[in-house]
This record gives C-alpha cells, structure tokens and sequence, in this order.
C-alpha cells in the first residue's frame, strides 16, 4: 500500500492546492497540484516559489507523519493481520488468499478503508516480494491496484529503469557502466556483482531478479504501559491516594522493566468526578522509581489543591495533616510513561551513587515541605546580562538549557563576573559634574562623563572615582515586543566598591554588585 | 559510636581554598560568617571542588557565574532560593544530607534556633556558611578594603582585584592577609609578600585605584 505524497498529506493539507513540505529548505514532498506548476523534490525553496507563486510551504514534522500513518497502520491491522510499516506513507502486508475473494478485491477492501480516514490518495501494487509490489504500487491509478502475477516478479523489475535505485551514487555508477535496466543488472554473474559491489550490490542484483530475501516484518503493538487505578467511593485527601497508589507505582516501574526499560518522563492524570481535572507531565533527570512517581504525584495533588483549580484545600508546609480536597474526591489515577529508555542506557545509575541518592532524598524533602518548584538545580547558560546567565530547573526535572554557553554573545561583560547579581535590578541614577542626566545616544557615545552616583533609591550619592562602558546591547531588535536596547557600564565608587550599572532606555538600574 | 551517642563526633577540617589557607580553617559542624558574597564563594568553592555537594538557601542574588569562576562545582549545588516563612525548616533539611550551606539569615535569628541548628549542624557534620548577622559564629571572614584595577575613565574593564580578608575565631586573635580576589589571570590567591614595589600584576592601561574603604 503506498500513499503518494505523505508527508503532504499528514500535513492536513488538501490535493487541489498546490502546496509543499520543507525538509532543511528543499522541497521534501508536493501535492499533485504543485507538480502540475513544476515544483519538484529536491528543489529550493525559492526556485519553488518562483515557479508557483501562490504555492503553501509547510516545514517537515516527521512526529506528525508517523502518527498520521499509525491510524492507516491501525485501521489496516483492523482488517488483515500482519501490517509491517517500511516508512510513513508505505506499508507492506500478505495479501489473504481467499477471505476477501482475491488480491484486487482485497485491495479494494483495504483502499475504501483508507480513503475513509481521509487519504484519498492510494495505490496498491501486488507481487510476490516488497520490493517489487512497491514498485507496482507506484504504476497503480489513484485508488486503483497494479497487480504483477506470480512468477512475474523479475521480468515486471526487470523493465525498470535504473534510476529507482535508493542509493544514487551507485545508480549513477551503474548508469555509467551502461546498465540501465535492473533486467540488464540482473543479467550479471551474481559473483561479479558481489565482488565489485560489495554486500549492498548482492541484495539490489537478488531483488533485480525479482527475489526478495527480506521477510515482511510485520509490525508488533505498543505494549500497553499505562498503569493506574480507580477509587471507588472517590478518596478525600491526596494523603489516602498516595498511600493506595503504592502499589500500582510499583507496579508500572515493574511493568517497564519487564519489557526492559525505564520510564524518563511520565504523565499523571487525576481524574475527579468523571474528568480528567490535572494533567502534567513530569520529567526525571535520571528514571523514575516507584518512590519518585509517588513524590510527582504528591506534588502535583498538593499543587491542585493550594491552586484552588479542582478544589478549596489549600496546603501550607506547617499542618501536612490537613484535608486538601477535590470537589468530587479523587476518582481515578494514571500513570502514562511518556518517555522511556533501554534499561541498559541507565546502567550506572541503576545501583545508586551513594552520597548522590542521599541528596536527591534531601532535596526531595524540601521539595515536599515547600513545592517542587522551589530547590532549583543551577546551569550556565549563555547571555549578556549576569542575570541570563543562570538557568535555574526545578530539581528532579531534565530541562534542555536553551542557550549553550560556548557560543559568542558579543555585549558581555568581561570576567570577572559580579559575585552578586540582583535577582530583580534597583532603581538607580547617574549623573554628570553639573548634576546633568547621562544618558547613551543611538550611536553608542556617552552624553557626559559620570560623576556622581547611587546604587538605590535610598542609598547616598557618592562620587565615581573610575568608569568604564558603555557596553551597548541591542537585543532581539527584529521582535517589538521583546527588543531590548540597554547600555552597561562598571562603576566603581570612591569607597572601593564597585558596581555593574544598566541603562535601559532612559532609566539606570543596578544589575549586579562586584563584592 | 559517638555519632550515635549524639556527642559531637572529632571534628574534622573542611577543604579550604588556597586563598585562604591558613587564614581560616573551616571545621565540619561550624557556623562561619561573611559578609561579603565573593567571600562566601571563596568558601564554598573549597568542599566543591573537592566533590562535595553544597546548598544555597534564601539567597537568590548569588552570581553563579562568579561561582563558576571560584571554582564551585555548579553541577552539585542545590539551590532554594525562596524558602519562605519555612526557612528553618529548609536548612535544617538541608543541612542533613549536604557538606555546606550557604545561608541568608532572616531578619531576626532567636538564640535558641540558633543553638538547637548547632547541634544538628555538629551532628551532621555540615558547614554553614552565613552571609550576613548571625548571633555566635565559630569564625568570621570578613572584606577590610578592596581595591580594583583595570577600569579607567571611561576605558578598559574590571580586571582584578587586592582585597585585605580578615579572620576572626573564638580562639585565635584576628588575622588579616591581602589576597587576588581575583587576580589577572582570573585566580584567586594571597598576594606574594612584599607586596608593592612593582611586584604582581598593574594594571595594562596603568589606571589604578588607592582607595581604601572601613570594614562594613
């Protein structure tokens, strides 16, 4: 079964507009409607545009392509057992003998039901071997079959043309030895093809001669991993569910593990009433034991209940023992491994780090006392600002760090970095030996040399005794909402201290203290 | 055994950083005060780098790239910047499982949860490292006078720093020592005697500052 144009049509995108998917700035796939103006695979983006104006560029989203195939995938298991994917808009599967009446009725079977999910565009091909029922596939009409009888397999490849061959620098080899059919590769002495073409070679001159040594792999179903329970009457307080979920936390860490792998990032759904009332995912840097799930769902039972969402409790660190309800108590809980990893991947961690895991508990009691969010685990990160420096991630949480440090960020400030930075900057003010404003002009001159200066709106003035700057910073300019224009400058005071002072706009600000 | 007796076990010596190596000498279940932010990096960067865990608590204003230029392990820090009204509560669970803590106090510090953190301190085994007022401290470190280099009018950058440390014990009288805090090249180090004289790095566009200021 093939569906021409995939990635297209996982797109929601429809047929009869020309439209095309992106893949690192070169046409990936086109819809008919496209190809009719002349837009190609492989072509530039704006080689494309020039050809069809009016064109619709989508950017490749593979995610979006399997899942889209899966429900083609499920939709056919429903129908024929034995559905094995080869990629995201082509499949393989045995045809069976006599249930539907035939190969071309069982195609037709198998084509309604895809058409019905909404891919119109689909041809079967139907031959002794995949390699070449893909091919037949692609010489089938729209929602038509192109069937190769038994036995015919090499003599419908052999009429192919060379060009069909994945691996273009061998095509092109071949092409340049003068074999331009797969017939007349096939006519080579399978020793000779071995020799000179190596392992790749053998496997295209046995698929030339229309065999096709590769099994149909047929596809295998997600094992199903979600573990949770049902409370019936609803439970009360978020105490008495973390207590009966013990087991079904250990459960579904035993569950993984029997299929080899542990869960890294999970997502536990509270249910109240008939609804699903809390969501969220939890990542862990490491893997989740049963102990780590029953730690993520405390925290997010006791953040649901002081958020006053799903119900009026509210929890405060001094009386553990109150009562946080839902409205409707909690009638089911769930735990869906988002994301796992072999259990291999994480084999040093396994047995625990000794002084490591002592911590981890220690920051997972302070976490219980005063929210998940409040232990933070600190990174660096790049920035120009001493403050975006810093990446903080509530502790237990794998967070990526958006911005890698090694890259250049021109506008920072030479180290030594300021050993205090003030989480949220003062008001301050400078000015010149007449008392005037100093301000930075558009082209980077400083209108009067500082000479006074206070670090806080009740601070005292002092003198400055040295100065330099400004270091100029002209961030995020082409986006109105977050373009930020700030000039720094290091001060130091005629008492010895120095510090790091931001000109945004026209108002000072301290940002950091050299102490 | 005296661990489980609850007697303060023998006290051991922390790791100290070199700048301050014979200045002060951190023991474990010791309550030691700064009152300078670069001071209390200096002293956490001596168990860091040794590969001890460290926390900060109630002090969302520490530089962590500064940290990171101490020599502080940033990978093993545990941060609580915002403990709230549970402030005790947090250090105290912290202080369990962690080498050293560097605190911001609160407001008031009564006597008596001063004592009692002690004992807990003494018993764990962990360094508490306050930045700011605390009512009995073992030692004190703190910044007599600091002098930068390396900024001018206008021209040039931050580029080193002579700061004079005092250290101050129940024990011993009080000791001073002019160290890089940091020096040219980004390290920290006691200033090679005698100082002066054209000995240690100046400044390269010859700027430089003599101020002094009184201990804060």
């Amino acid at each position: 079964m093939w569906c021409p144009d995939w990635p297209v049509v996982a797109a929601g995108l429809p047929a009869t507009v020309p439209a095309a998917v992106l893949a690192n700035g070169e046409v990936l796939a086109c819809s008919p409607a496209a190809r009719v103006e002349g837009v190609r695979r492989g072509m530039r983006r704006r080689d494309a545009q020039a050809r069809c104006p009016e064109l619709r560029l989508v950017e490749r989203a593979p995610q979006v392509e399997a899942q889209r195939f899966d429900e083609v995938l499920e939709a056919l298991e429903q129908l024929t057992p034995g559905v094995a994917p080869i990629r995201p808009g082509l499949c393989a599967l045995r045809v069976p003998p006599r249930y539907y009446g035939g190969e071309r009725e069982t195609a037709a079977v198998l084509a309604e039901r895809i058409v019905e999910l909404g891919v119109w565009d689909v041809r079967c091909g139907v031959a002794d071997g995949a390699f070449a029922a893909e091919h037949a596939a692609r010489r089938a009409l729209t929602q038509d079959v192109w069937i190769v009888p038994p036995g015919g397999s090499a003599d419908f490849v052999g009429e192919l043309g060379i060009d069909v061959v994945e691996d273009a620098a061998l095509a092109d080899l071949l092409r340049r030895l003068g074999v331009r059919t797969l017939g007349a590769f096939a006519r080579l002495s399978r020793a000779d093809v071995r020799t000179r073409f190596g392992d790749t070679g053998a496997l295209l001159h046995r698929l030339a001669q229309g065999e096709d040594p590769r099994p149909v792999a047929r596809r295998q179903a997600p094992p199903e991993l979600v573990a949770g329970s049902a409370f019936e009457p609803p439970l009360e307080t978020s105490e008495a569910a973390v207590f009966s979920l013990r087991t079904t936390a250990e459960q579904c860490v035993a569950q993984l593990a029997h299929h080899g792998l542990v869960a890294t990032a999970v997502r536990i759904e509270v249910d109240s009433g008939d609804t699903t009332v809390q969501a969220r995912t939890w990542r862990h840097p490491a893997w989740f034991d049963a102990a780590a799930l029953l730690d993520r769902l405390r925290w997010q039972l006791a953040a649901g209940a002081s958020a006053g969402v799903p119900g009026p409790g509210r929890r405060d660190g001094h009386s553990p023992g109150r009562r946080d309800e839902y409205r409707q108590g909690i009638g089911a809980v769930r735990f869906v491994p988002e994301e796992t990893s072999a259990v291999a991947e994480h084999a040093d961690t396994l047995f625990g780090s000794g002084p490591d895991a002592q911590v981890e508990r220690g920051a997972a009691r302070v976490q219980a006392l005063i929210g998940p969010e409040a232990v933070q685990a600190l990174r660096t990160q790049g920035g120009r600002a001493p403050a975006d420096q810093v990446h903080a991630a509530p502790w237990g949480e794998r967070v990526a760090v958006a911005r890698p440090a090694e890259r250049p960020w021109p506008g920072q400030i030479p180290a030594p970095a300021p050993a205090t930075v003030f989480a949220s900057p003062r008001p301050a003010s400078v000015a010149g030996a007449e008392g005037q404003r100093v301000i930075v002009t558009t082209r980077g001159a400083v209108s009067a040399v500082p000479a006074h200066f206070r670090v806080g709106a009740a601070e005292p003035w002092q003198q400055v005794a040295a100065w330099a700057g400004p270091w100029p910073v002209d961030e995020r300019w082409w986006d109105e909402a977050s373009a930020r224009r700030v000039a720094r400058f290091q001060v130091v005071g005629v008492d010895g201290q120095a510090w790091l002072l931001v000109l945004d706009g026209d108002t000072w600000f301290t940002e950091a203290r050299y102490d | 055994m005296a661990r489980l007796e609850g007697r303060p076990v023998d006290t051991a010596t922390v790791p100290v950083h070199p700048a301050l190596a014979g200045l002060l000498t951190p023991r474990a279940g010791g309550v030691y005060g700064v009152d300078a932010a670069s001071l209390a990096l200096t002293l956490v960067s001596g168990p860091s780098a040794a590969g001890s865990w460290c926390g900060v608590v109630g002090c969302p204003d520490l530089g962590l790239a500064a940290a990171r230029e101490a020599g502080i392990d940033t990978d093993r820090l545990v941060a609580v910047p915002d403990p709230a009204e549970l402030w005790w509560e947090v250090v105290a669970a912290l202080v369990d499982t962690l080498a050293m803590v560097v605190v911001r106090p609160p407001a008031r510090v009564p006597q008596r949860d001063a004592a009692r953190l002690a004992a807990r301190l003494r018993t764990r085994q962990c360094v508490l490292v306050v930045w700011g007022e605390w009512p009995r401290c073992d030692g004190r470190l703190s910044l007599v006078s600091s002098q930068w280099s390396g900024v001018g009018h206008g021209h040039g950058h931050l580029r080193s720093r002579r700061a004079v440390i005092e250290a101050r014990t129940d024990v011993t009288v009080s000791r001073s020592r002019e160290v890089w805090l940091p020096g040219d090249l980004g390290q920290l180090g006691p200033v090679e005697q005698p100082s002066g004289g054209g000995a240690g790095p100046r400044a390269v566009d010859g700027t430089e500052l003599q101020l002094l200021r009184g201990a804060s």
